[in-house]
């Protein structure tokens, strides 16, 4: 009972916090959460919102099925091989603390604005960790589950699919969680000046309007729905927990 | 030299020559990408001819502050945490979903509270970096054996003796483990801010020259970002090596 | 010796290990010739010469147990007979032929969990049979067969996760038992376990071992366990490792932990250890041993 009340407490106190600070700065600076709230539940009343947000969604998809095939394909590949891991290491590491934004231009040059370049934000951003972490896993794999395929007499195709894969679905899954974050945010950050369309686009021309209300829904919004898909994979990834 | 740091050198090098050979050939347009070569003799240049110092030293300034900032409040505030169950316990969703949350998103309201200038940009590169040096302060607080916190007991050590001489180095390795990541994401967020909604500073600059065309501008400040931040990597990676031999396996 | 124990502490005389039909005493079932392995260290071009030369022949349906100081080279011996890994030179011969990779009818049980804990464990049994296309049935025949064998019969359905490490172990050589090996290898399988453990596992081990008329190689670092086990016991010299002395026991076939009371277990232990006490310092960094 505690486990569930003590985080719920949290969450009262940072709305209490929001108020407190919507009512320092005032209407015109920082919606308070009621009228966000309101606000949200008006705007998903909308079409045109619905319209952006399946926009979003579709490119958040496309993304998502890149990174991660792209993402467990490649760290499979690189995990395998003792040295293609620890040469890529560290290469995947700057790449992964890389300013991502700093390739935004090459991105939008070799794209054009639309989709594409919302879809390439997206895997740029999700397919490093969902690499890693796969990489990872098979090089943390422990190396007796290989030796016992190899006394079964395993051929190969069968130890990756029957052994390998099994034993390093769990840190897919949480390579998965991490990389859909990163996903989302690459999307949204490629909507916000590289498309006329979506949630992230919606961000930004409320942005230039000054339309503080619509920013914090539309915030509201995206937090809630990460919020969740975070929930579930952390939900999916605690039951396959081997243990 | 080492097998894998030669191979290593060998890949990236021979990646910066492919991509040198195809933009030479005019397989890649110019106006898509530049020769490696150019973009470097053009950024010597820009460094010399001090066009956007300015830039530069506002954006060095914000990414130092806020992995300084984020780093101390990081470390005191997962200190804090982890004195107090109950409140790591009720705070352990929210720590762990944070990242789940793409953070820019309250960047506009930021703006707007804070005012355009070097200060939203400093917040939300602290907001996004605090939280991994929570993590990594409580994972390095709790991975202090037992046993070394057993025997500064026996010793009869009072508890600051304890924690200052027993259990920082003890965590240290995993709290520098948090300093990598929060110098990283700082300059992440300084960088993003700066080019999604700023006046100054690299990311700027880099988002005006894209809008003006200046494409040997845009890509010699891209590379001194690339190899400023690869440079960064490798000190604070040397460094994280020497505390990786002492960690437990 | 007071005049009381006599008749009941007497060794007991050495005899010819019962033999069961099928088997012809005494003929070779594996043996290792010469074999040696080199190491290079990590990148540099030294050799680190690890084991041999061994020269091991292992007669059919007999337990052999090797035990040696750490770092002797007493799993490698096990992954060269195994096939797992080729030595640097010398042959290894099973059933007469060389063995290049994993043979048929080798079973290995490894010093670490092998259980996939993504199975339980009647699917961790039965893994090997599946992936080798065996028949539904004859599959459920034997899975059960081993699962009663092993007492893992409550716990089918359960997960490695929800097990002891004792056994954990036993899923493991249940894994091997289907498969009908006729050559056992194992590689301090009860090394993680308590001592009272170890001696009922020692016991399921000899129970496995009359049943399946199976050749056993078992790796151990502890004497006892060997000496209580097996027919010979090998000891191995520190690194490089080589066979400073075979010691034949001559237990009956139909033994089992009870012996652990017998002089005769206590003068194959003394002697056993009167070979690897002075190795083992060797390893421990202990100047001269007298």
């Amino acid at each position: 009972m505690k486990q569930t009340f003590d985080p719920l407490i949290v969450a009262v106190v940072i709305v209490a916090c929001w108020q407190v600070l919507h009512l320092t700065v005032g209407d015109g600076s920082l919606s308070s959460p009621w009228s966000t709230l309101t606000e949200l539940v008006h705007m998903l009343g909308t079409h045109a919102f619905w319209s952006n947000a399946s926009e979003t969604a579709k490119a958040l998809g496309l993304a998502l099925i890149i990174a991660l095939a792209g993402g467990i394909l490649l760290g499979v590949l690189l995990g395998v091989n003792r040295m293609s891991g620890v040469v890529a290491e560290p290469i995947l590491l700057n790449l992964y603390s890389l300013p991502k934004v700093t390739l935004y231009p090459l991105v939008l040059l070799v794209f054009g604005l639309g989709l594409s370049a919302k879809v390439a934000f997206g895997v740029m951003h999700g397919l490093i960790p969902i690499l890693m972490f796969t990489m990872n896993a098979i090089r943390q794999m422990r190396p007796v589950y290989l030796r016992a395929s190899r006394t079964m007499r395993l051929p190969l195709h069968r130890t990756i699919l029957h052994v390998v894969l099994p034993a390093v679905f769990p840190e897919i899954v949480s390579g998965l969680r991490l990389g859909f974050s990163l996903t989302l945010l690459g999307v949204l950050i490629g909507e916000m000046f590289a498309s006329q369309r979506g949630l992230g686009y919606m961000l930004t021309s409320a942005m230039n309007l000054g339309d503080i209300r619509t920013i914090m829904a539309v915030a509201l919004f995206l937090t809630l729905f990460a919020l969740l898909c975070n929930g579930l994979l952390l939900m999916a990834n605690r039951r396959l927990q081997h243990g | 030299m080492k097998t894998e740091n030669i191979l290593r050198a060998a890949v990236v090098i021979s990646f910066i020559a492919l991509i040198e050979v195809l933009c030479r050939l005019g397989v890649i347009p110019a106006s898509v990408l530049l020769a490696p070569s150019t973009m470097v003799t053009h950024g010597v240049e820009l460094l010399r001819a001090g066009k956007f110092n300015h830039d530069i030293g506002i954006s060095l300034l914000e990414i130092v502050t806020a992995s300084i900032v984020s780093v101390l409040l990081g470390f005191v505030a997962g200190l804090s945490i982890h004195a107090l169950p109950r409140m790591r316990r009720a705070l352990e969703p929210l720590l762990s979903s944070y990242y789940a949350v793409p953070t820019f998103i309250f960047y506009p309201v930021f703006i707007v509270v804070l005012g355009v200038g070097p200060l939203p940009i400093i917040a939300i590169a602290v907001l996004l970096a605090v939280v991994t040096m929570i993590t990594a302060t409580l994972d390095g607080l709790d991975r202090i054996p037992r046993a070394l916190h057993k025997s500064g007991l026996v010793m009869r050590l009072p508890a600051w003796r304890s924690a200052f001489f027993i259990k920082l180095p003890a965590a240290l390795p995993y709290l520098f483990t948090g300093v990598k990541l929060a110098v990283a994401y700082s300059f992440i967020g300084v960088i993003a801010s700066e080019f999604i909604l700023s006046g100054s500073g690299v990311g700027y600059a880099i988002g005006y020259a894209y809008n003006n065309f200046q494409n040997d501008d845009m890509y010699s400040l891209m590379l001194l970002i690339l190899i400023t931040v690869t440079l960064v990597n490798m000190l604070l990676n040397r460094i994280d090596h020497r505390f990786q031999s002492r960690r437990q396996r | 010796m007071t005049a009381a124990n006599t008749s009941l502490n007497r060794p007991a005389p050495l005899r010819v290990p019962d033999t069961l039909p099928s088997q012809t005493p005494g003929e070779a079932h594996a043996t290792l010739t010469g074999v040696m392995r080199h190491f290079t260290k990590n990148g540099s071009k030294e050799l680190f010469h690890a084991l041999g030369p061994i020269d091991l022949t292992l007669t059919k349906g007999e337990f052999f147990s090797v035990v040696g100081p750490s770092g002797c080279g007493k799993s490698t011996l096990l992954e060269a007979l195994a096939g797992l890994s080729e030595p640097s030179s010398g042959t290894v011969m099973f059933e007469g032929r060389p063995v290049k990779g994993v043979p048929d009818g080798v079973g290995v049980v490894f010093q670490e969990d092998a259980s996939f804990p993504w199975l339980n464990v009647r699917d961790n049994i039965s893994f090997g049979l599946r992936m080798a296309g065996m028949d539904g049935a004859e599959i459920k025949r034997r899975t059960d067969y081993a699962l009663g064998f092993m007492g893992l019969k409550d716990f089918a359905g359960a997960y490695p996760a929800q097990l002891s490490g004792g056994m954990r172990q036993r899923v493991c050589i249940a894994r091997t038992l289907v498969t009908q090996p006729r050559l056992i290898l194992l590689d301090e399988p009860f090394g993680a376990l308590d001592q009272q453990t170890r001696l009922l596992m020692g016991d399921e081990l000899l129970r496995l071992w009359r049943e399946t008329s199976a050749t056993v190689l078992l790796i151990t670092h502890a004497l006892d366990e060997a000496a209580m086990l097996s027919d010979r016991v090998g000891v191995m010299s520190a690194r490089p490792g080589l066979f400073i002395d075979i010691v034949e026991t001559g237990w009956n076939r139909s033994r089992d932990s009870r012996i652990v009371s017998t002089p005769r277990f206590g003068e194959v232990n003394a002697r056993l250890w009167e070979k690897l006490r002075v190795e083992s310092m060797k390893v421990m960094g202990a100047g001269s041993a007298h």
